[in-house]
């Protein structure tokens, strides 16, 4: 059987100014799969997954071309409001970035400017988020303390909990265990591999062993190209291209 | 040698960097000194409370109640012009202009902080009050009104940039946040940029008023100068700076007049003390808030 493509950037290129960030991307992300966006630093990773949701267009100076599907229909099209293609594709960011408020409104929130009135049916939501993100044990006591008080992995996984609340297709991860300590990142890859049945997942890393244990799919950039894009078994076991070689098994990156 | 040297110059620097806190002493001690002396003629309470400012009348009344509710709705008329303007225009450079905009926008806003305060007082006399004179036709265009118009404009830079600071302390990553959950630039900003700022904008209205009530070219030029308590927003009006101002030279030295408007001064220094005090908390707490102080 064919696996459903979720999304798919095609002939993808992004420009910084003169800097040409992305060349010629084409790639495809399968629905209720992981993928994983490794490279070393300033590769345009980020840059990659920053345009799956249109978190792009809050940098200056910078310019788009190319499609990027969703469920087939390009969401770069002028009559696409950047908001609605964020409340389908949601995301979590590199830093923890809970919103300083009570960890309750840093769920409502999401759900009152996306048109939730009902208290309760909110009330509902909230717990429900945080139950799926795992943290609701830890916090169920505390629901109105600030969530600056949350350790770091506790916030992420808020942050997380407030990106399933508004029920998203599909879930970016910007390096989101660079600021963690090895016990939280190893909650939050459990989890990401709990979501993966309901969400399709993306994810960028740093980390290519967190790359092996998680995703389903690799794609490994390189100063703006997309070198190779595979299965994660198959790339990490036999790469086609010397360059992935050389960068999974530590030679440079 | 070298050693030596080092002393030398950290005494000298310890020296400058106290000197300043000899001289808010040593104006706090004169302002003192000078001020108490009126309270053996005049109770607190009927200083404070008096309506009637006849200072050179025999017996004079020592009353500044008037002074100070001129002060007071000076302040109050100011703060309605330069909130909305400098925090509307902080909002405005912080969050929505593009960058060419901010390059115009933010050293013409701090041009404008830099005008010597003559020259708003040159302006509110010579184009405001008689425009208002016009407009409302009024038998004298120097009044409340266009004191507190006046003062508002000469306020609203400094609001505008300690409004745009806070503003800009605000992490993007909070802005992020909110764009990724599908919040729309206004969302963002009433529900999460201006709550995380918020305290930092109080900070900037507060040492806006504390700017405004501290005036003094510009009402002594522009409010009027009558010393009665205002029924209306265009009466004439003299707040407390403007009082001494005026009145300080012909007051003899050491006379109970000479007294009574270090008095006033006092009790000014002690209403910015206040507000500056407060404005420090507030800003405290918004450091704690965003994580920004230890």
């Amino acid at each position: 059987m064919d696996k459903i493509v979720k999304m798919r950037a095609k002939e993808v290129n992004f420009y910084y100014g003169q800097h040409h960030a992305l060349k010629n991307i084409n790639l495809k992300i399968y629905a209720n799969e992981v993928t994983a966006v490794i490279g070393p630093s300033g590769c345009g990773k980020s840059t990659f997954v920053r345009l799956l949701n249109r978190m792009n267009e809050l940098v200056v100076h910078s310019r788009l071309e190319g499609e990027i599907l969703l469920d087939g229909k390009n969401i770069l099209e002028l009559d696409i409001d950047p908001v609605e293609v964020r409340k389908r594709v949601g995301m979590v960011f590199q830093k923890p970035n809970p919103f300083p408020k009570s960890i309750f409104e840093n769920i409502s929130y999401g759900l009152e400017i996306n048109g939730f009135k009902d208290r309760r049916q909110i009330e509902d939501r909230v717990v429900e988020s945080l139950k799926k993100a795992a943290l609701w044990d830890e916090v169920k006591d505390r629901l109105h303390d600030s969530a600056l008080r949350l350790s770091g992995g506790q916030q992420q996984r808020l942050c997380i909990a407030r990106c399933l609340a508004i029920a998203p297709e599909v879930i970016l991860f910007d390096e989101p265990c660079a600021s963690l300590d090895p016990i939280s990142t190893k909650k939050i890859e459990d989890l990401i591999l709990e979501l993966e049945k309901d969400y399709t997942i993306v994810i960028v890393t740093h980390n290519m062993q967190q790359a092996a244990r998680i995703s389903d799919y690799t794609g490994f950039f390189l100063m703006g190209d997309l070198i190779e894009f595979d299965k994660t078994e198959q790339m990490f076991t036999a790469p086609k291209d010397k360059r992935t070689e050389d960068y999974i098994t530590g030679r440079f990156g | 040698m070298v050693k030596i040297k080092e002393k030398i110059y950290q005494w000298i620097f310890g020296v400058l960097a106290f000197a300043s806190l000899f001289f808010l002493v040593g104006i706090m001690i004169v302002l003192f000194r000078e001020a108490l002396p009126i309270f053996k003629k005049v109770s607190l309470i009927h200083f404070l409370g008096g309506q009637y400012w006849y200072p050179t009348y025999d017996p004079p009344e020592f009353g500044i109640f008037p002074l100070i509710l001129a002060s007071f709705w000076v302040c109050l008329g100011a703060m309605a012009v330069c909130v909305p303007l400098g925090v509307g225009s902080a909002l405005y450079i912080n969050e929505l202009a593009s960058v060419r905009q901010k390059a115009i926008l933010k050293p013409a806003i701090e041009i404008l902080a830099g005008v010597p305060s003559i020259v708003y007082g040159f302006f509110g006399m010579a184009v405001m009050a008689p425009l208002l004179q016009n407009l409302f036709h009024l038998s004298i265009g120097l009044c409340l009104f266009s004191a507190s118009l006046t003062l508002g404009i000469m306020a609203t830079p400094t609001v505008c940039s300690i409004a745009e600071d806070a503003l800009s302390y605000v992490p993007n990553t909070f802005r992020e946040a909110s764009f990724a959950v599908g919040a729309s630039r206004w969302q963002t900003l009433t529900r999460v940029i201006i709550p995380a700022a918020g305290s930092g904008i109080s900070t900037a209205i507060i040492l806006g008023m504390s700017r405004a009530i501290g005036e003094t070219m510009t009402v002594l030029m522009v409010a009027g100068g009558a010393a009665v308590i205002p029924k209306s927003l265009f009466d004439p009006v003299r707040p407390m700076t403007s009082a001494i101002a005026a009145e300080m030279g012909e007051a003899p030295m050491g006379s109970d007049h000479y007294h009574a408007l270090f008095a006033i001064a006092l009790i000014l220094f002690l209403i910015t003390f206040v507000f500056n005090i407060i404005a420090e908390i507030i800003s405290r707490r918004f450091r704690v808030k965003l994580g920004l102080a230890g």
